[in-house]
């Protein structure tokens, strides 16, 4: 533990004392994991930095022009050393493996955050090269722009349009692949209020550089006020809106619309758009080849 | 129906003057080169003693040049790669654009991977392993000879794609849908695919050879347990090519039936499934780390063994976590997509199963440390990449085995940590090994050392370098930074990234020093010959023969007593004064015949892969047909050894006898 706060203290100053990313975590999730972080390496380098100075320490040691080495030639086994050997990365394999089953359970993306609070849902789509935030409870529907209530439980269901993205916001926590044809699961929950980065995870073509999105973590009124205002302003999104908006393009500033078609999430995720859907891919095909 | 299916003028770039730029220097360097040969009018010694030579020394001498080649081309798109993301911050685009970036690192990663790493390997391996098997030569030499040619083909494809069209911008694993026909319409995913898929035939035909090789073929005596490490950790690497180079080579074809004839193995459409894609590719690409650290693990056993003077501490535990490294790879695909959604469970399994491979690598690295301890380490150039290696093995192990744990991954996957955490493996495991065995085998294969001064300058910069590039990105990961991004708007990390580009010249400059070095210790060769056959004290049977050694390698078969075949052997000869080579009537040797079939099918493959990849369909069925026809020829050939006279094995001992004497 000492030496993961030590590594933390000089990545922060040497970050001219701003800490940012993984190990600024602004929720729950984020933290349990910058704690798993810490434990795994502070276990590890017990070992290995003992071995590093061990290494060096033999060969400068035990040099050909060191005359007061003894030249054993013929130490080639010992049954105490190999056991030391082996057991040593067993230890450490042991421990870091239990980090890692309790971890994969108590941190499994798909695992609901236990709290009193009512989570809220939030629909994922990856787009050509924009992020679609569906809020099926309060009918409205952003873009390139998450915002939700501080200290509540988000659940997310996801997934994408067309090729493979993963969501990321490296302060809230776990990342998890968007993918056409499926969704998948991923809890997160903010305990600060604030605005965070958001990306894409995973390669995506020309314009993933600029796929990002800002979290904005705000009070529950600040929240229902943005919920009312976007119920008033853009248009609404449906099939029609839902095709002008797959159409690629890149850096998208954010703006919302104000009502949803009623499960339109579950008609991506099944790809039944109907024959305007096959249309669709066409055209975007040739757009994408354009740019 | 136009007769050159896709390819017209539009597919040379022109308008691109950096590409264009990159073109002009490879085709000058190919004009300088060919000119060069046709001046010193060596095309018929080229034609007869390396182009169609099946002796296993020249073609992994041919793999470790091909290797070296493409470092260069790899090493470049690094450097663009830095400078690029070095510039690009803010509101800056740098000078690539997103179509040329994401070329750059698709084919940096494919270069480094399987045609730099790859064929450095398995060329160490070619002109090692029968040496210190103590046989004349490889089981199969003229299928050897294909493998070599296939492998040369598709690292001609990768850099046809420079000039003509483009190569894949869909990464170096090529994931469906980005690299289905609606998302990348271009050729680049071609190139990539039959690059990939002619070089990775080649590849299991060398694994197929190898593995034959040193089951089948050893001098008497040799029992497994005598067999020097180096060719324990070729044979896990083999029986993993043998057993994931299918895999890849079926993924890679089911991709291209998507691409060409609309079937939907990983389509959107027609109920394909991208994530079977990702899993087929990992189920290939994890044991793919391991043919590659495997052989470079041996290399360093033998070096640390050879300059420290004492036998490899431990050699039954290194043999056992070699075999156990070999299973273990095909158990841990998955943690390379931990955020994919899958249950805990699964994603906890495969943790644990990564870290248990760090159990039998923790333990080579103790013995190699026990291995120096009661030794007289030399400090030559081979060692320092072996200590360097060590200590930089242990950082980038430690960062694997912090990704395995599911959590953590979930937050850094994709990130540059990852990046840093493979470089850090892939640059001091692999690397430093193909340069360990590169400086230390150079000797025995052209018979003078390369020199030593630029040797340790070269080492420095490559270690200094290494890490000045990679830790920042480390650093960086952790402020969620991820991969292959162009351009990014945060300013805190361009400081970072700036040091990262820094460290890629002080490699640039150990890349530098190497060339010196090659080029150094040919004009010295005078100086740094090696006339004993055994310049460093070695310990197995490769260095009991001449520098270079003759074609049929020994004059007589070895007989083996133990391990470390040679030390014994000069031991004994120590003890008893015995002259090491009594009167003995030499008998004439049965070397195989030299062929084209190699060269030729590997033309014919090109033809191929090239027709494919522009749509030409005659000019594909011509390209078939010649391969064929070739492999035909072969087939029906009748005579397929000469023998080398007994005066000649005679002649040539009596020289090298005379030069060790004097």
């Amino acid at each position: 533990m000492r030496y993961g706060l030590l590594a933390i203290v000089m990545i922060c100053a040497a970050t001219q004392g701003g800490c940012e990313g993984v190990l600024d975590p602004k929720g729950p999730i984020a933290l349990a994991e910058r704690q798993i972080l810490f434990n795994a390496l502070s276990i590890m380098l017990a070992i290995v930095i003992p071995v590093i100075v061990a290494i060096l320490g033999f060969a400068f040691w035990f040099r050909a022009s060191n005359e007061r080495a003894h030249y054993r030639p013929d130490f080639t086994y010992s049954g105490r050393l190999e056991l030391l050997v082996w057991s040593i990365p067993a230890m450490t394999v042991l421990l870091v493996g239990g980090v890692a089953w309790i971890g994969a359970h108590d941190l499994d993306p798909g695992k609901p955050i236990s709290s009193t609070v009512t989570p809220v849902n939030v629909q994922v789509v990856s787009l050509d090269w924009k992020w679609l935030f569906i809020y099926p409870e309060q009918g409205i529907a952003s873009v390139n722009k998450l915002v939700v209530p501080v200290g509540t439980p988000i659940s997310f269901e996801l997934t994408s349009s067309s090729v493979m993205n993963s969501f990321f916001v490296p302060q809230l926590g776990s990342q998890i692949y968007t993918m056409s044809g499926m969704a998948t699961r991923l809890h997160l929950q903010a305990d600060h209020l604030g605005t965070y980065p958001g990306i894409s995870a995973m390669f995506s073509g020309d314009g993933f550089p600029d796929m990002r999105f800002t979290v904005d973590a705000v009070t529950d009124e600040k929240f229902s006020q943005w919920v009312s205002q976007a119920r008033e302003t853009g248009s609404t999104l449906d099939k029609q809106t839902y095709a002008d908006l797959v159409k690629p393009s890149k850096a998208v500033a954010p703006f919302t619309y104000r009502a949803v078609a009623p499960d339109l999430f579950g008609s991506i995720v099944n790809a039944d758009l109907g024959m305007q859907g096959s249309s669709l891919s066409i055209c975007s095909t040739s757009q994408r080849a354009e740019r | 129906m136009n007769l050159l299916g896709k390819l017209d003028w539009n597919a040379i770039p022109l308008h691109e003057p950096i590409i264009m730029g990159a073109t002009g220097f490879m085709v000058l360097v190919v004009v300088v080169v060919l000119g060069f040969i046709t001046a010193k009018g060596a095309w018929l010694y080229l034609w007869h003693e390396w182009l169609t030579s099946v002796d296993h020394k020249r073609i992994g001498a041919m793999y470790c040049i091909l290797a070296l080649v493409m470092m260069l081309r790899g090493f470049s798109d690094a450097i663009m790669i830095r400078s690029q993301q070095a510039l690009a911050a803010g509101g800056a685009q740098g000078y690539l654009p997103p179509e040329h970036f994401n070329q750059i690192f698709s084919a940096h990663g494919t270069i480094m991977i399987l045609f730099m790493a790859m064929p450095f390997v398995v060329g160490l391996m070619n002109f090692a392993v029968p040496l210190q098997l103590g046989v004349r030569d490889v089981a199969f030499p003229t299928l050897n000879s294909v493998s070599f040619w296939l492998t040369a083909s598709g690292a001609l494809l990768v850099n046809i794609s420079l000039a003509v069209g483009e190569f894949s911008k869909a990464t170096w694993w090529g994931y469906p849908p980005l690299s289905e026909m609606q998302y990348s319409p271009g050729v680049g995913v071609d190139y990539y695919l039959w690059s990939l898929q002619i070089s990775g035939i080649g590849t299991l035909l060398a694994g197929i050879n190898f593995v034959t090789t040193i089951l089948k073929l050893r001098a008497p005596g040799m029992s497994y347990m005598r067999m020097p490490v180096f060719c324990w950790t070729a044979l896990a690497a083999n029986l993993l090519i043998v057993a994931a180079f299918p895999v890849l080579t079926a993924t890679l074809a089911m991709l291209a039936l998507d691409r060409y004839l609309g079937f939907h193995f990983f389509s959107l459409e027609g109920q394909g499934n991208q994530m079977l894609y990702s899993n087929l590719f990992w189920v290939w690409g994890h044991p793919e780390v391991y043919i590659l650290i495997l052989p470079a693990f041996g290399v360093f056993s033998e070096v640390m063994a050879t300059f420290s003077g004492k036998p490899l501490f431990g050699y039954r535990s290194m043999v056992a976590a070699t075999m156990t490294i070999c299973i273990l790879s095909f158990l841990v695909w998955l943690h390379h997509f931990f955020t994919m959604g899958a249950s805990a469970n699964v994603n906890g399994f495969f943790g644990v199963m990564s870290m248990i491979i760090a159990l039998p690598t923790g333990a080579k690295v103790f013995n190699w440390l026990f291995t120096m301890y009661g030794g007289r380490v030399r400090f030559s150039v081979p060692v320092l990449w072996s200590i360097g290696f060590m200590v930089t093995f242990v950082i980038g192990g430690m960062t694997g085995v912090l990704m395995a744990v599911p959590p953590a991954d979930f937050q850094l996957h994709n990130s540059v940590f990852l990046v840093a955490h493979f470089h850090n493996v892939a640059i001091g495991g692999v690397v430093f090994g193909v340069m360990a065995g590169y400086n230390y085998w150079f000797p025995k294969a052209f018979g003078f050392k390369l020199d030593e001064r630029w040797g340790r300058a070269s080492f420095w910069c490559w270690f200094v370098g290494f890490y000045v590039a990679f830790m920042p990105l480390y650093v960086l990961g952790l402020m969620g930074m991820t991969r292959r991004m162009q351009h990014y708007d945060n300013l805190s990390w361009q400081p970072w990234l700036i040091a990262a580009a820094f460290g890629t010249a002080i490699i640039l400059a150990g890349v530098v020093c190497q060339v010196v070095q090659l080029v150094v210790s040919i004009r010295h060769r005078g100086e740094l010959r090696d006339v004993t056959g055994d310049p460093w004290n070695g310990r197995t049977l490769e260095w009991a023969t001449a520098s270079p050694p003759p074609a049929w390698n020994f004059a007589f078969q070895p007989k083996v007593a133990g391990l470390d075949a040679f030390w014994s052997s000069k031991n004994r000869a120590q003890a008893t004064k015995d002259e090491p080579t009594s009167a003995r009537d030499y008998e004439p040797v049965e070397m195989p015949k030299n062929s084209a079939t190699g060269f030729v099918t590997a033309f014919f493959a090109v033809v191929i892969g090239f027709a494919l990849i522009w749509h030409i369909w005659w000019l594909a069925i011509v390209g078939l047909f010649g391969a064929f026809m070739t492999l035909l020829a072969f087939s029906f050939r009748r005579h397929n050894e000469i023998e080398v006279p007994a005066e000649e094995i005679a002649r040539f001992v009596r020289s090298y006898q005379a030069g060790v004497a004097a």
